[in-house]
């Protein structure tokens, strides 16, 4: 509260003086503009025919704050905004590294592809119970999670997000929807709640929230007990966001249930979220229990990418084998964080980027499939190659990269991997990266062969043209832009490998990082004693 | 009072885990409840309890006069409740309406997004 | 519920709930209470208003559906921290203005305009779970 009583108090040490250049507000265009055109979507509740442009036209702008926001970075390094004037580790900090803007940018394209889908995807109904809105909320909650610098802020934009995915995932309301989203919620729920958790001891070892402050003052509480046990629950918690073996288990009873335009960008979003955070905690923050912890994360992740390939050989339904797919990838962003290396996490983020793009656009393959089928059942599958031949270019493209095969984006992070696993000798993460991309290869390759090469096996089928299709212009139009994107960062690599050579850089030496955060300060190595929190004199 | 706190977030812990092994739904989002105040009771303890003087700086000083409370946690804590707390009304229309539909609150049966007899994929043409 | 005596009461009590709550939100500024708390009063005042009268007549009463009100506040909530980017300071940055009114000086402020977004947010939210929740144990 500003009281008109002015004291002699030197400001310059707990507040922004100086006006902030005007694109560091960049940081928060994303979530701001989401927000704002959210709530305007909530609004024109009534006026659903309009609603679509509000929300692309919100959808484009957060794209475009994105891209001008991973341009700015990487051109001049690390973004801090600070909320409210006052500095860190005070008030909140918003920091957009490399890290944080890539993944940014990426959720910003999947964001406006899923948008996009959704206008034919999505029927009346649909828009009425607000489609939009929580799509703008979840995008937005995922956008900031992936820019907070604060963990605390980090918590509130999970629970933000989670509450998007589960106006999203309840849409429609039927039997199967209804199962899939209680498991889905009950888990996504403890998960937050034990993060939480971790949170309230790292709150009470450190006195501070802020990511920065809690890296600098980690280095005097080097190999302690509580520390560990922080650092483990955090794993914890973040491997059950992310779907790790053996905390997955929500997530193939759930993703296959919603609208498709839902899976798709739950399964673009939502685990990745769960991965940043582990990179950013592990990387940033916790780097020496990083190294104490890589076996166990080695073996979740191997067990996560081979069990994940064999459930999806077992499934049936399309949409189930994609959401064996998507914990499989998960585990190979695991591998990458296990290795630690400059290798392995290039090759880590890579993979996240990548996955996130092509899960998504697998997903919609798999409703214009479906559309095409009556359902998504394997073995009633078939004849789509003699009907659809551009659908089935586009599904070749997609399965050849989800399985790392060449020459489409999965093949160079992948590449990446296993060099950086047979650089430390680990030869059995290699192979079980390689096996895991030849069970996908089986698994999709057999889809292809079911549902494209094989004769249609109902007659009715060619008669069926007459029922209304949604395979109209926007939902090719989205699919084939991320499929294009996927062949072109296949072929053309080198950008994306600099940049992601730059982001493993980057997470290697916290120290940029912080000096982002306390810029101009002698390296403070105050006693970081659990005193902290106690009120002070 | 520290120990005392403690003991008695054990004691929520216990009871949430306790209640989150039901195989009933409506027993599970309750341990889930009990959970987040466990987890806020955790909170307010790490948070060091300290004396019940508000952090109000008077209007002629420039710092607080005496030792007071720690407020950051209680600010934690009551934003962890008002999420907390929304969750608790969103899970359970979810949950009520899941076992209207379903007609059954046991894990076990609800498997209508994970049917029993879904058949495997086909071996061959 | 639908005794005579609560019928009676409800929308004395209602509009009163509602005074109550505007009075809390703007209390709030400087002392206990604020948006949250004031949001939660007027959600109740509708429910209450609900259980007299069904829901239908709340939905009636407030024009608009909750959501949109929801959407409002979030607007407000979001143009309060914009606003600080038109005066060069930090996003969210309490911004003042003390303009005098009938010889009072008032203290407006960007937090107040959060509030009252808070205040509908919280309002919106909480009154259309109430009210769903209401319409259906009516089936």
């Amino acid at each position: 509260m500003a009281t008109s009583t002015a004291h002699n108090v030197n400001l310059e040490a707990a507040m922004v003086l100086t006006p902030p250049p005007l694109a560091d507000y960049l940081v928060v265009a994303p979530l701001a503009i989401g927000f704002v055109f959210g709530a305007l979507c909530l609004m024109t509740r009534k006026n659903i025919d309009r609603q679509p442009y509000i929300a692309i036209s919100g959808l484009v702008l957060m794209l475009l704050a994105d891209i001008g926001l991973f341009w700015h970075v990487l051109q001049n390094g690390t973004v801090v905004m600070t909320m409210g004037r006052w500095l860190p580790p005070f008030g909140i900090t918003f920091v957009a590294d490399m890290l944080g803007a890539t993944f940014a940018l990426v959720a910003g394209i999947v964001g406006l592809a899923g948008g996009v889908y959704a206008l034919e995807d999505v029927d009346r109904t649909g828009r009425r119970y607000g489609f939009y809105p929580f799509l703008l909320l979840m995008l937005s909650g995922v956008t900031a999670a992936f820019l907070t610098g604060d963990i605390f802020n980090l918590y509130v934009w999970f629970e933000v997000l989670l509450i998007g995915s589960f106006g999203l995932l309840v849409l429609g309301s039927e039997r199967e929807q209804l199962d899939g989203a209680t498991k889905y919620a009950l888990l996504n729920l403890i998960a937050t709640t034990l993060f939480l958790l971790a949170v309230a001891y790292m709150y009470g070892m450190f006195g501070t929230l802020n990511m920065a402050d809690i890296s600098r003052k980690a280095a005097g509480l080097r190999d302690t007990g509580p520390l560990f046990t922080i650092a483990a629950l955090f794993l914890f918690a973040f491997a059950m966001k992310a779907a790790a073996f053996p905390v997955n288990f929500w997530l193939p009873a759930s993703y296959h249930t919603p609208r498709i335009v839902v899976s798709g960008l739950f399964a673009g979003l939502l685990t990745k979220v769960g991965v940043y955070a582990l990179l950013r905690i592990f990387l940033t923050l916790f780097d020496v229990e990083r190294d104490a912890l890589a076996g166990t994360i080695a073996i979740v992740a191997v067990a996560t990418m081979v069990l994940g390939a064999m459930g999806a050989l077992a499934q049936n339904d399309i949409r189930r084998l994609l959401g064996y797919l998507v914990i499989s990838g998960i585990g190979m962003m695991l591998a990458g964080l296990a290795l630690g290396s400059q290798t392995g996490l290039s090759g880590a983020v890579f993979y996240a980027a990548h996955s996130m793009v092509v899960m998504t656009a697998l997903y919609f393959l798999a409703g214009m499939i479906g559309e095409r089928m009556n359902g998504f059942a394997l073995n009633e599958a078939g004849g789509l190659y003699s009907r659809v031949p551009w659908l089935a270019a586009i599904a070749l493209i997609l399965f050849l990269s989800v399985s790392g095969l060449p020459p489409f984006s999965g093949l160079w992070p992948k590449a990446f991997l296993v060099k950086a696993s047979l650089d430390v000798g680990a030869w059995w993460l290699a192979f079980s990266i390689l096996l895991t991309g030849l069970l996908t290869t089986i698994a999709v390759g057999r889809t292809f062969a079911f549902a494209f090469w094989r004769e249609s096996t109902r007659e009715t089928d060619d008669t069926d043209t007459t029922r209304p299709t949604n395979g109209g212009r926007a939902v090719a139009g989205s699919l084939i832009a991320l499929t294009l994107l996927s062949v072109a960062v296949g072929i053309y690599p080198e950008p994306v490998i600099r940049v992601t050579d730059r982001i493993a850089s980057e997470l290697l030496t916290s120290g940029s990082y912080v000096d982002a955060v306390f810029p101009a300060e002698e390296p403070m190595v105050e006693e970081p004693s659990a005193d902290e929190g106690e009120a002070q004199e | 009072m520290e120990t005392a706190m403690a003991v008695l977030t054990g004691l929520f812990f216990a009871t949430s885990f306790y209640l989150m092994l039901s195989r009933h739904i409506i027993r599970i989002l309750l341990g889930v409840t009990i959970l987040g105040n466990a987890v806020n009771l955790t909170i307010f303890t790490t948070g060091r309890i300290t004396r019940e003087i508000p952090p109000i700086i008077p209007d002629d000083a420039v710092m607080p006069i005496e030792a007071i409370a720690n407020p950051l946690p209680q600010a934690l804590v009551l934003t962890a409740i008002v999420i907390s707390f929304s969750f608790f009304a969103f899970l359970l229309v979810l949950v009520f309406r899941s076992y209207q539909e379903l007609g059954t609150d046991d894990t076990d049966e609800m498997r209508d997004a994970e049917p029993r007899d879904e058949p495997a994929p086909p071996l061959g043409y | 519920m639908r005794t005579l005596i609560f019928r009676t009461v409800a929308p004395f009590l209602s509009s009163l709930m509602i005074l109550f709550s505007v009075f809390v939100l703007l209390r709030g500024h400087n002392e206990p209470g604020g948006g949250f708390i004031g949001g939660l009063i007027a959600a109740s005042a509708l429910a209450i208003y609900g259980i007299a009268f069904g829901v239908s007549p709340v939905r009636r009463a407030i024009r608009f559906h909750p959501m949109a009100l929801s959407g409002f506040g979030l607007l407000l909530a979001a143009i309060a921290g914009i606003l600080s980017l038109f005066s060069g300071v930090p996003f969210l940055t309490g911004l003042w203005v003390y303009p005098r009114l009938f010889g009072v000086e008032l203290a407006l402020s960007t937090p107040l305009i959060f509030d009252i977004g808070v205040y509908f947010v919280v309002f919106g939210s909480i009154t259309s779970t109430a009210l769903a929740l209401e319409e259906r144990e009516r089936d």
